[in-house]
Parts: structure tokens; sequence; C-alpha cells
């Protein structure tokens, strides 16, 4: 339970009294404090992307050679399936989940979560959920890849799919509650002088979040319901054989996954346009545009699920309105990087490792997205269907805007989180290799894919070699890349230098109180008196002459 | 690289924002409101519970709406639907147990118009009633389904239907479980009130939900 202070009088002078430190004991029971639970998720989340990585260490291994002498072929499945699983239902999702956890009532002025309860209990799925999932490594591992299509996934040993359906569907109930909880707090619980307009962007990003977890995860427990059917009693939904109809799953599973990928990026859409904008000292540039963006890519995310089945027998038209359709997505995720690019441009940029790793993200989600769109076109994606380019794709988006995006917001909100700041070089160095290893080990995936390299096979044409040996150099240095970030994170957190509340002289809410916030978030619910980016407009000048032409207004050519 | 050396500086926080009413008026529209600084820290909120069970049963409802799209689909792409051999549904029955559903909606909204002149007892006499009506529905469907001539693995026709009548059931069921729950709560007198009433509330909000889900799965499965 939230520990609640004793009333107070409190005077304009009483400093904030409410008491900021927590016992390490906190962050193992059942706390409904909603900063609790967004450390929670985050740590837990992390646990499972170094597990996650770790199955993708041991794929690239066996790819660095043609012959699967690393591991059985059977072994690689299980290690395919678990790596994409875990990646996006135990690590993006519940990293997500616990970046909006935490900042969310701090940034529109709330104390906490709309249902703090219903938060502890969504965040407590999240174990179990996985654990189930890894566990299932050790008897009979999934091997029907995270899409699980059947009739595959009735074939391949019936208790590692029922795990792998039990599993996201306890995840999936996590999400849910989640999504009404970032819902609920933040069209209801906004301190009084706050419009919709007045947001921090990453609320905008997580209300298109939400709706997209409201409407698309139902769809997913649906269609594993109807699968584990298929599984256990025998029906034939799914199944040919029993007159039932396999591309109905297909629809069903991306109706929920396509939108899904939304759901990754989202809320790092959202962290990013906080992080170039107090970084750059600029005003967000367009800040409608981006919100409004965000709203359309949920809208447009709902209905271009079935571009993952092209070749899945989908008839010319259809395919044709899907092919339009994402394409035209590409046009609000442009705007967005539009406006982050020109936040950037001519600010006065801090080259901060939250600030490295948001540049970081542009790039490489520019190179993901040029590659989505050429994806969209139906003979191109014909062609390349089920090839290393759509896994060099994916991984561009999936790795290069989330992951990149997670780690940016932890250098950009660890001193709120820990009260400590962490330590900047070490932040760069992670972020160099991240980079390079992200980098060496995703772009010649582009190429093998064009080659003709199929992806979720332990064995390859020796024609591959020399790319797949670059590719699993970089993945070593990738793996290497988190070494510094955990060291950084675990020694700043206990020796780091103590942070002040707002270092990085941010306007948003969540820096208007102590680092790390007061157990009820606020001494006295704030009152806004300037918008969440309104930097470089002599807001900060009045007190602090340093600012007085700061970037951002061109200074006068006189 | 003087602007890092600036960035990195940890500087004392520039704006204070509470406690502060003044209103400075600038340019471009930027935010500038400024009002009385909420006084305690311990203010309520108002209670969103209500629309946080509204936006369950949104989600919940794309839940079946899946369902049912499945079952168009599976449908509009037989050749032959329901296939050939299998008996036909009967009508009357699950026309009856439908009448009886639907107006116990009517039913559950008595407990609530109790509830708002505070009259407990008669949330426990429109609930009770609910339940009763409830049951029946149940009841009803157990004993459909023990009378048909078809099996859950008998064909995709067959799985469907059982399928979504009792996923749909299960629905009910909880429904019933949660007007229990509400029963007894309302032992304690006192418990629900004319302003206090959210159980109340949110189950019959969710008893409307089954319903409507009970009418659409009614015309697609038999009169459809």
């Amino acid at each position: 339970m939230t520990a609640i202070a004793e009333p107070k009088t409190l005077s304009s002078e009483t400093p904030l009294i409410l008491g900021n430190e927590r016992k390490w004991t906190d962050y193992f029971g059942f706390s409904t404090d909603h900063k609790v639970i967004g450390i929670q998720y985050l740590v837990t989340a992390f646990f499972f992307y170094l597990i996650g990585g770790s199955l993708a260490t041991v794929m690239r291994t066996e790819l660095a050679t043609p012959a699967p002498d690393i591991v059985t072929p059977d072994v690689y499945n299980g290690l395919l399936t678990l790596h994409g699983t875990v990646m996006l239902f135990l690590w993006i999702v519940p990293a997500g989940a616990g970046l909006a956890n935490y900042l969310i009532p701090l940034m529109i002025g709330a104390r906490d979560m709309a249902f703090p309860r219903l938060n502890a209990i969504a965040f407590w799925l999240i174990p179990p959920s996985g654990l189930l999932l890894v566990s299932s490594f050790f008897f009979e591992p999934p091997q029907a890849g995270w899409t699980s299509y059947p009739p595959l996934s009735l074939t391949t040993g019936m208790l590692g799919e029922g795990i792998w359906i039990m599993s996201l569907l306890i995840g999936g109930t996590a999400s849910i509650l989640g999504g009404i909880n970032f819902l609920v707090t933040i069209l209801k619980m906004r301190v009084p002088s706050m419009s919709l307009t007045d947001m921090p962007l990453f609320c905008w990003a997580m209300i298109a979040t939400s709706l997209l977890i409201l409407i698309s995860t139902p769809v997913l427990a649906g269609a594993l319901i109807l699968l584990a059917f298929d599984l256990f009693a025998g029906t034939a939904f799914f199944n040919p054989t029993g007159g039932g109809n396999p591309v109905v799953y297909q629809h069903m599973f991306w109706f929920y996954s396509h939108p899904a990928v939304y759901i990754f990026v989202l809320p790092l859409f959202g962290a990013i346009s906080e992080v170039v904008s107090v970084h750059a000292r600029k005003p967000i540039f367009g800040y409608r545009a981006i919100a409004y963006s965000s709203i359309v890519i949920s809208f447009l995310g709902l209905i271009v699920w079935a571009h993952h089945m092209f070749t899945s027998g989908t008839p010319p038209w259809l395919r044709m309105f899907f092919m339009i359709t994402t394409m035209v997505i590409a046009v609000p995720t442009g705007i967005k990087v539009f406006g982050w690019v020109a936040t950037l441009w001519r600010g006065k940029i801090a080259y901060t490792s939250a600030m490295l790793f948001a540049m970081g993200f542009i790039a490489l989600f520019l190179i993901g997205g040029i590659s989505g769109v050429m994806l969209a076109a139906v003979p191109f994606d014909i062609h390349v269907h089920d090839t290393y380019f759509v896994v060099a794709h994916f991984h561009y988006v999936l790795f290069g805007a989330s992951v990149f995006g997670v780690f940016m917001a932890v250098y950009h909100w660890f001193p709120k989180m820990t009260g400590r700041m962490m330590n900047e070089t070490w932040g760069r160095i992670h972020f160099a290799l991240t980079f390079a290893g992200m980098n060496l080990t995703f772009m010649p995936m582009h190429e093998l894919g064009l080659m003709g390299m199929n992806r979720r096979i332990a064995l390859y044409d020796p024609q591959f070699t020399d790319l797949n040996v670059l590719a699993t150099i970089g993945s070593y240095l990738m793996a290497v890349s988190t070494i510094p970030f955990l060291i950084n994170a675990i020694w700043s957190w206990r020796y780091g230098p103590k942070a002040p509340a707002n270092p990085w002289r941010a306007l948003t809410l969540e820096w208007q109180t102590l680092s790390p916030p007061a157990i009820e978030n606020f001494e006295e619910l704030p009152v806004l008196k300037t918008g969440p980016y309104d930097y470089g407009l002599g807001y900060i000048a009045e007190e602090d002459p340093e600012e007085l032409y700061a970037h951002g207004t061109p200074i006068p050519a006189t | 690289m003087q602007t890092l050396d600036a960035s990195f500086a940890p500087l004392r926080p520039l704006r204070n924002y509470t406690m502060q009413s003044s209103i400075d008026t600038t340019a471009e529209g930027t935010i500038n409101i400024a009002q009385e600084g909420a006084a305690s820290h311990h203010e309520e909120h108002p209670d969103h519970r209500l629309f946080g069970v509204l936006v369950f049963l949104c989600a919940e409802s794309m839940l079946f709406m899946g369902l049912f799209i499945a079952y168009i689909t599976f449908r509009l792409i037989a050749t032959e639907w329901p296939p050939t051999g299998t008996p036909s549904l009967e009508i009357l029955l699950p026309g009856i147990n439908s009448l009886i559903l639907i107006s116990s909606s009517f039913v559950i909204h008595k407990a609530d118009t109790a509830v708002k002149k505070n009259d407990v007892d008669g949330v426990r006499t429109w609930f009770s009633l609910t339940i009763g009506m409830g049951v029946v529905f149940l009841l009803g469907q157990l004993y459909e389904y023990s009378n048909l001539e078809f099996g859950l693995r008998d064909n995709l026709f067959a799985s469907t239907f059982y399928v979504l009548t009792g996923f749909h059931g299960l629905h009910v069921l909880l429904g019933i479980l949660m007007m229990f729950a509400v029963l007894w709560r309302a032992r304690k007198p006192g418990h629900y009130s004319t302003e206090n009433h959210f159980g109340i509330e949110a189950v019959e909000l969710y008893w409307h939900f089954v319903d409507v889900i009970w009418i659409i799965l009614f015309i697609l499965l038999y009169l459809w």
C-alpha cells in the first residue's frame, strides 16, 4: 500500500516533506505506488531483455556457420520462438508500460494512476507470464515461431504450444488492464489547468497506445482461445484437415500483432519527443502535428494488418487495399520524424547519452521506416517474404527505435527515478557499442534477404557465410554493449552523484518535484505556467540570464 | 562544447510551479493559465471506476467481435453452412431463453433505481430476481446442449456454436457470481447508499453488456 504521510500544515516555505526515501523491499512487494510499479516493470522487462538477448546470441552463434552444428534445428526453433516472444511481450511491452506508469501521473500532475490496485495486479501478471514462458525451454519449448501459425503450431508439440498460449493470455490481460489504467488516468486525472493540448507528447502517445491495446489485444485473446481449442479439445477451427481455415488465424493474429508494433514503438515516440526538445533546448516542432499523428497512427495501424499476409492467398483487391493503407501510415510517422529533426535543427544540442540515443533512434528508425515502405509494395514483399530482409527491417524498427528509445528514456529519467545521475562517459560508450553492433548485425541482413536467405532456419547455403559471420560479430558487440549499461545503472543507482530535482532544466511537471519524487508526487498540485516545451522562449530567462539567448530563436544580427 | 557542460551541470530548479497565482500573458498562445494551487495534498479525486469498467467492457466486446468475425468468415467461405447432415437448431427454447435474459436487463435496472432512492432492500429483491433469471438462462442452455445431436468436434459449425455460446455462458456465470458478491456486501448496512453504489452500477453495466452480446450471438447463430 502507498504509505500516506500524516497530514501536516503546509506553507509556501515548507519544503517537500512527504518523503521520498524508499526501502529496497518496497520493490519486491505488492506496492500500489505508480513509481514503484513503474520501476518494477522496467527492471523486470530488462531482466527478460537479457534472457531474450542471450537466446539471440546463441542463435547468432549457430548461424556463424552454414551447418547446424552448435544447436540442433529443433532447439533452434525453440530459440527463435522464445527470442521473439520474450523480446516483444516481456521486454518491449512491459518496458513501455513501465515508462508510462512512472511518467504519466507525474507528467499530468496526478498523485497516482486512476486505479492503483489494478495497476499492481497488472504488473504482477508479468513475472508469472514470463517465467512460465521461459521455463518451457527446459522441457519442451514452443517451436512455431512467435506467430504460431497453425497448422504448424498444431504439430510441433502440445505442451510447449499450450505454455506459449497461456503465457500470452496472461501477458495480454496485464496489457489490457494497464491500457485501461493509462487511458482513464490521462483523460480524467490531469491537473485542472492542463487541457489535452497542454499535455506532454508522451501522454498523447500513451493515449494512442492504450487505444490500440484495448482494441486489438482482445482479438488476439480470441484467436489464442480458438487455437487452444484446436490443440486440446480436438476442434478444427484452424486445421484444414478438419475443415478449418488457418488464414482466419492469421487475420486474427495480425489484427493484434500489427497494431502491436505500434504498441511497441509509440511510447518511445512519445519519450523521444520529450528528450529531443529538452536536450536541444528548443520547443518541439509541430506539437499538434506530432500529437495528432499518434492518434492517426493508431487508427491506420488497425487497418494494415494483412500486409503480413500478401503470400497467404489474399485476394488482389485486398492486397491493394492493405498496400495503400500501409504506405499511407508512413505519412504520420514521417511527420513525427520531421518534427524531431526540425526540433534538433539549430537547437542548442547537448550531446548527452539520452540525446545520443535519441539521434540513433531517429537515424535507425528512418532506415527501418524506409524498408517498411519497400515491404508494403506487394511485388517486392512477395519477393522477399520470409527472408532476412524482413528480419532486418523489423529489427531496425524494434531494436533501432524501441530499444534505443528505452535506453534513451532510462538515461533521461534515471535521475528522476533514482535521485542519482548516471555516468555520461559510460553512457556514450554504451551508445557507441550498441549503435555499431546494431548496424553490424542487421545491416548485412538486408543483403542476405535480397540474396534469398530464408529466416527461421538453422542452416543455410554456404554462399551466405561471410555476411552471416559479420552479423554474428555484430551481435557479440551488442551483447557486450549491455555490460557498460548494466554496470553504469547499478553503480549509479547506489553511488552516483546526487541528482537535483531538475538536472536537465526541463519544463514538464515530472521535473518540478523532488528526485526521486515524493511519495504522493507533489507537495501541492502543480499549476501550469508554461507549455511543456517552451524552451528558449524567455521563461527561464527571467530567472537565469544565461538562458536569455538560448538558441531556438536566432540572436538578432545587429 | 560549452553547451555540453552547461547542460551537464546540475542546476537548481528554475521555476517553482506551486503556490503561484499570477497570470502572465505571453505571445503565441503559450500556456499561461495559473490558478490557485489546490489546497490539500490528500484531496479525493472523483470516482473514475465506472468509466474504467466502461473502457474494460469496450475491450471485452472486441474479444467477442473477433470471435463473431471469425464465425462470419468461416460461414462465408464455407461451401455449405451448416455442413450437410448437421441437425438444424431448435429455435423455441433459445427464443424463450433470450427473452428471459433480455428482460433481466430491465429487472437489474430496477435495482439501480432502488439504490438511488437508498432502498437497499429493493436492491436485494431485484438482484435476486436477476440472479434467478440468469440461472434459468444457463440451465436452459445446458438443457439445449444436452439435447443437441452434434458434439463440439463434429464439424466447424458445431465447434463455433459451442465455443461462442459457451464463452457467452461463462460471462453470464461471472455476472451471476458478481451479483452474489453485491448481495454479500449489501449485508452490511450502509455499504451501498444513494451516493455510493459503484458495485451495483458496474454489475448492471456488465449485465447489459452480456445481454447485447447475446442478442448479436442469437442473430448470428440462430436467425441468420
